[in-house]
């Protein structure tokens, strides 16, 4: 019972969803629709799970001293002054989303340069990942290599300084092979996922419900 | 000479009242803007409630005076109101507040900078709600041959018939990687991707971690789950937690071993990065969606010296796993490999259905390609029977 009824469930709104992307007509029509506000609205409320399983972790974690319990600390307190400066924000200007509430002020000095400096490491991991990528150890490697060199000189100005070959190059490299092997991928993606929701609706796959 | 001067002054008397004339006269005036004629038609397709409106100008290219159009409603017994406007390009409008069933008949109001200057009254038009979306015919057919393909071959599984299924390197190497870390002594560490449950690359990455479980609890390696969502947090707790009843080692469960950071990207990012580098994972793996951040957590579980087994569907993605990890799942594979670590029948069964609709679609493509070709090469303007057949299928394909 504990299982059959999310099973009967699944299939129930897999089948119905399947149906009513091909019938536009009550009570079909808006099926998806009306499944996604109320996916909306239960996302909303497992926020708070997330939240009750992020404060127990770390008070646990500081509370036995592990290590790096001074991050979790570090954590709370910016939980905390977040959650009250939205409040404050909320209470003096209506929104915390308003562009004088102290809540933005932390979301644009901190929050955004935070998320901007992680983001920028991205360069340098690309250039580790690309050394590694790029040394000719073999044939595929290789040919890796020469690619990546005309699509990156293709791409800038001095590529077509130096010849119009690299330009031309470059364009047929992305919208030949590259795009070829990429659609390949995305065809054979689409089935897998299709293939996957099915097991999924039959009830042939379960695992996802222990 | 009196006669001459006089001749003189006349032409030139002429002559300025011809020029002052054309100074002074008022501009002619524009063409009058005229909508020629408002057709409405119930939108096809659709749920009801919706008449689209179009209408046709008298001149073919719009004068500057016009500034905008309205639309206006009205039912029998009704007066004509402004249901909407449109900008002087544009040439069509949907009523999306039509009753179900009602007669309406509409009017389109050129307003210019002079004034406005209505259209006539265009045909009845009733919303209507359809049962079935005749532009998703291409759809239903692909819907049903796939779904028949794997559903065939699920029976033919359950029969009893054997089925191959080629290597995957990178699922193979699940054990691999988890036995390493138990001789390591060091934990592994699960990434299930940023997005929540109603990805599909999300659950394909749940069902894995059920089997990645199994073997973290055979081995008494630990486990660390950090989830970017409550529900995927969630989701995983149970099946870890399963995972460990099934092989007899419930007590070993830890619940603070699946745990939520937060739902933002680089803040995420940010938290298993430092998890990785003060817990120094022996193994990682990083399955599901991934956005930009997947090249920065490859390439720190890269510098910590762990194995990482990766895969996403995500095509944008796949290039940064590739060439930062030891096993990457490409594609499909992420999703056959519940199906691949189960060793089901009934499981293997869906990916042989699967495949035969993968080379049906190689079939088409190189066929398409082929009649294409010789389309073009008949007629290079792209005029030939051969050509105009492939467009009729792109277009039936694309459901127009």
């Amino acid at each position: 019972m504990k299982r059959t009824v999310p099973l009967v469930i699944t299939f129930l709104t897999g089948f119905f969803l399947i149906v009513a992307f091909f019938i536009p007509h009550e009570p079909f029509g808006e099926l998806e629709q009306r499944l996604l506000v109320w996916f909306a609205i239960v996302s909303g409320f497992t926020m708070l799970l997330g939240v009750d399983n992020l404060i127990r972790s770390h008070a646990k974690r500081i509370a036995r001293t592990d290590t790096g319990w001074g991050h979790s600390i570090a954590l709370l307190v910016g939980l905390v002054v977040t959650v009250v400066v939205g409040a404050i924000g909320f209470a003096r200007f209506g929104s915390p989303f308003h562009m004088q509430s102290p809540f933005m002020f932390v979301y644009t000095y901190v929050i955004v340069p935070l998320q901007g400096t992680m983001f920028a490491l991205l360069a340098f991991f690309i250039a580790s990942a690309s050394y590694r990528a790029f040394r000719a150890r073999n044939t595929i490697a290789t040919l890796l290599l020469v690619s990546a060199i005309i699509v990156m000189l293709g791409r800038v100005p001095i590529g077509a300084a130096i010849s119009d070959f690299f330009p031309a190059a470059q364009e047929w490299i992305m919208d030949v092979p590259q795009l070829a092997a990429k659609r390949g991928i995305q065809i054979g993606a689409a089935l897998g996922a299709v293939s996957m929701s099915l097991r999924i609706i039959l009830g042939i796959e379960r695992s996802y419900l222990s | 000479m009196r006669h001459l001067s006089l001749t003189v002054t006349l032409v030139l008397l002429s002559i300025l009242a011809v020029a002052g004339g054309s100074a002074a006269a008022p501009p002619a005036p524009a063409p009058a803007p005229c909508v020629c004629s408002v057709s409405a038609y119930d939108v096809p397709d659709d749920g009801g409630g919706a008449i689209a409106v179009s209408w046709e100008l008298a001149t073919t290219t719009i004068s500057p005076a016009v500034t905008r159009f309205e639309v206006l409603r009205y039912a029998a017994g009704e007066e004509p109101a402004s249901i909407g406007e449109a900008p002087p390009r544009d040439s069509g409008f949907v009523d999306a507040d039509a009753d179900h069933g009602r007669t309406y008949q509409y009017i389109v109001r050129t307003h210019t900078i002079d004034g406005f200057v209505d259209s006539v009254p265009s045909d009845a038009a009733i919303a209507t709600a359809q049962w079935f979306a005749h532009g998703r015919v291409s759809s239903l057919i692909a819907v049903i041959l796939v779904c028949g393909s794997i559903i065939f071959f699920i029976v033919r599984a359950k029969a009893g018939t054997e089925l191959f299924i080629r290597k995957i390197p990178g699922l193979d190497a699940v054990d691999d990687a988890v036995g390493r870390a138990t001789e390591m002594g060091r934990p592994v560490l699960y990434v299930p991707g940023i997005e929540t449950v109603s990805e599909v690359g999300t659950l394909a990455a749940l069902t894995i971690l059920g089997h990645v479980a199994k073997k973290v609890a055979q081995h008494g390696t630990p486990l660390l789950v950090p989830t970017a969502d409550p529900i995927v947090m969630t989701t995983a707790q149970e099946i870890v937690k399963q995972a460990y009843a099934e092989v007899g080692q419930s007590d070993r469960f830890d619940p603070s071993s699946v745990f939520y950071l937060t739902y933002d990207q680089f803040g995420y990012t940010a938290g298993v990065d430092g998890i990785m580098v003060r817990e120094r994972p022996e193994a990682v793996f990083l399955l599901g969606y991934f956005a930009a951040e997947s090249l920065i957590l490859a390439e720190t579980a890269h510098e910590i010296g762990a194995i990482q087994i990766s895969g996403t569907k995500e095509t944008s993605q796949l290039p940064f796993f590739v060439a930062a990890c030891d096993y990457t799942l490409i594609g499909e594979e992420i999703f056959a490999a519940s199906s691949y670590l189960s060793h089901e029948p009934v499981m293997l069964g869906s990916l042989k259905g699967q495949d035969l609709i993968k080379i049906g679609i190689v079939y088409l493509v190189v066929g398409l390609v082929i009649l294409a070709s010789i389309g073009y090469a008949i007629a290079p303007d792209g005029t030939s029977a051969l050509s105009g057949a492939l467009e009729t299928v792109k277009q039936w394909m694309a459901g127009s």
